[in-house]
């Protein structure tokens, strides 16, 4: 059975190994690492989003709230209007969360990242993966990953929404505009890191002047794309800080909310 | 400064083998290979084993170390502790013929699929005309020393024999992007990557990437792009329309 589970890197013909990989290296670390985190903001971001309370305080509202689109959302949290209306009775969290999760599903960095470490194909380069039959991304349900594109302009517009809450965050509990606190640089970091995010990724790169034949008839696009190409060096770091980024945001205004910690004023 | 360093090297053909236990010198400065050399030399002069340039350049010495694919011509002995016992065994997803060398022609059967640059039909060899910036982004490619331990890496077919039959592996994926990238190539590569070649089994794992010597960005610059391009031909519907409507593709 072992054998039967090790796929077919014992195939006769091959050198005759009866080990599934013979590396002294630490291998398992990453994929661990990789489970880790994910496992945890998978159980924070549930948690949160069907928690529904303690997402807005003025003149904050958390990421996993916006835009607040439902008449359940608490007053002054739908800067976006009400368009879901009063039959939308669960957490409004959940008409939204869809987007960004489907737009990190679908990245080709996350899906190295998860392939790899749950689902173990492969756990590791040259670490035998245990299942008997591989398709990879040619039939459903992954071939569905092609959507990536069309999560990426989603994730466009919430980058945009999440950069006016974070402009929105000049002002102070008050509701007036001129002032700074912690929070503020907490809404503008997370900004900041998905845009970081959306910019570096691989469909971007593609659509601003990867898919292009002739870089020569293009310039203005050849030099975003360099540019561009340079950012996506990165995405695989913009991925982690940026999905880090939106919990510690999220955790930030729940505890001001909550009155666990007190948003101190810088002016 | 010479010390003995604990080898394990796979010995055996391809019906039979099995990790044989030597002890041997190692001096100051010596790569892998000069060992395995030193090996055949002095105990074991029947030991099969493909090399040629000793520079990285030829492809020829590709191996697993601590089971990790890699050219033994370039995998430095001081990157090994003293005590460490260092295993030697031949690509494991191909056929073994002796020792450590493999047959290596699931490669060039795959190369011979992918068919040749195919200019415009107006222009005559020696009439091509293109800019540097056109073909810059492919250089990258070509600078492929066909070692296989990208394609030897792959778990698509290393773990999977069955999937030899339809998947090219990623040397030919860098092949193929660099024909569609090309300025001048007139040939559909986007779907004849994922219709005959295999492009969508890829999970972009990375580990072609991880592996390549000549440090291809494999994944990054070749797959990614082509995954990208390929669902602007098939699997988006608003491009699909565009390209009908303004009759363009290519760019
Ligand atoms: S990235 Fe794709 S081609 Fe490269 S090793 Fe992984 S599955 Fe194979
Ligand atoms: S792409 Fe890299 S790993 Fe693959 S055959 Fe060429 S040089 Fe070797
Ligand atoms: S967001 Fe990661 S590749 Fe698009
Ligand atoms: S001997 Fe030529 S690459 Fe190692």
């Amino acid at each position: 059975m072992g054998m039967l589970m090790s796929g077919t890197i014992t195939t006769p013909g091959r050198a005759k190994i009866a080990a599934r990989h013979l590396r002294t290296d630490k291998w398992w670390v990453q994929p661990l690492i990789t489970v880790a985190v994910l496992v945890s903001f998978i159980i924070y971001s549930t948690w949160r989003a069907f928690e529904n309370a303690h997402y807005f305080v003025e003149p904050y509202i958390s990421p996993f709230y916006s835009p607040c689109l439902a008449t359940s959302c608490v007053e002054g949290a739908s800067g976006f209007g009400q368009p879901f209306g009063s039959w939308w009775v669960l957490s409004p969290s959940l008409l939204i969360l869809v987007f960004p999760l489907g737009f990190r599903m679908t990245c080709y960095y996350y899906r190295k990242a998860y392939y790899r470490a749950f689902w173990q194909s492969p756990p590791a380069c040259a670490v035998a993966e245990p299942h008997k039959t591989y398709t990879g991304e040619t039939r459903q349900p992954l071939i569905l990953q092609n959507a990536h594109r069309w999560f990426f302009y989603a994730g466009l517009i919430f980058n945009v929404i999440l950069s006016y809450d974070a402009i929105l965050a000049f002002k102070n509990a008050e509701g007036q505009w001129g002032h700074m606190q912690v929070g503020t640089l907490v809404l503008l970091a997370n900004a900041t890191f998905l845009w970081l995010y959306s910019l570096s990724c691989h469909t971007c790169r593609h659509t601003i002047g990867g898919r292009l034949k002739h870089f020569s008839k293009h310039p203005v696009r050849y030099k975003l794309w360099t540019k561009i190409s340079e950012l996506n060096h990165h995405h695989p770091k913009f991925a982690w800080i940026s999905l880090i980024g939106v919990a510690l945001a999220d955790f930030y205004i729940r505890s001001v909310s909550t009155g666990f910690i007190t948003d101190l004023t810088i002016f | 400064m010479t010390r003995t360093a604990k080898f394990r090297v796979w010995r055996g053909d391809a019906n039979d083998g099995a990790l044989k236990d030597y002890n041997i010198e190692v001096n100051e400065g010596e790569v892998v290979l000069d060992v395995i050399h030193r090996l055949q030399a002095t105990q074991t002069p029947d030991l099969a084993v493909r090399w040629n340039c000793k520079a990285g350049k030829c492809g020829s010495c590709s191996a697993e170390i601590n089971g990790r694919p890699r050219l033994m011509c370039m995998t430095r002995m001081n990157t090994f502790t003293d005590e460490e016992t260092i295993t030697v065994t031949p690509l494991r997803a191909f056929p073994v013929i002796r020792d450590l060398v493999t047959d290596v022609s699931f490669n060039y059967k795959k190369a011979l699929e992918v068919p040749a640059f195919s200019g415009p039909a107006n222009l005559k060899p020696g009439e091509y005309r293109m800019e540097q910036i056109d073909v810059e982004r492919s250089q990258e490619f070509r600078k492929c020393i066909e070692c296989f331990l990208c394609q030897d890496t792959c778990h698509v077919i290393r773990d999977h024999e069955e999937n030899k039959e339809a998947f090219a592996g990623p040397r030919f994926f860098i092949r193929l992007a660099e024909l569609d990238m090309h300025p001048l190539d007139t040939l559909d590569r986007k779907r004849a990557a994922q219709e005959k070649h295999g492009l969508g089994m890829c999970n972009i794992t990375k580990c072609c990437t991880e592996v390549c010597p000549e440090h291809i960005r494999i994944t990054d610059n070749a797959i990614i792009p082509m995954k990208e391009r390929v669902v602007d031909v098939k699997y988006d519907p608003a491009r699909w329309l565009g390209s009908k409507i303004r009759r363009r593709e290519g760019l």
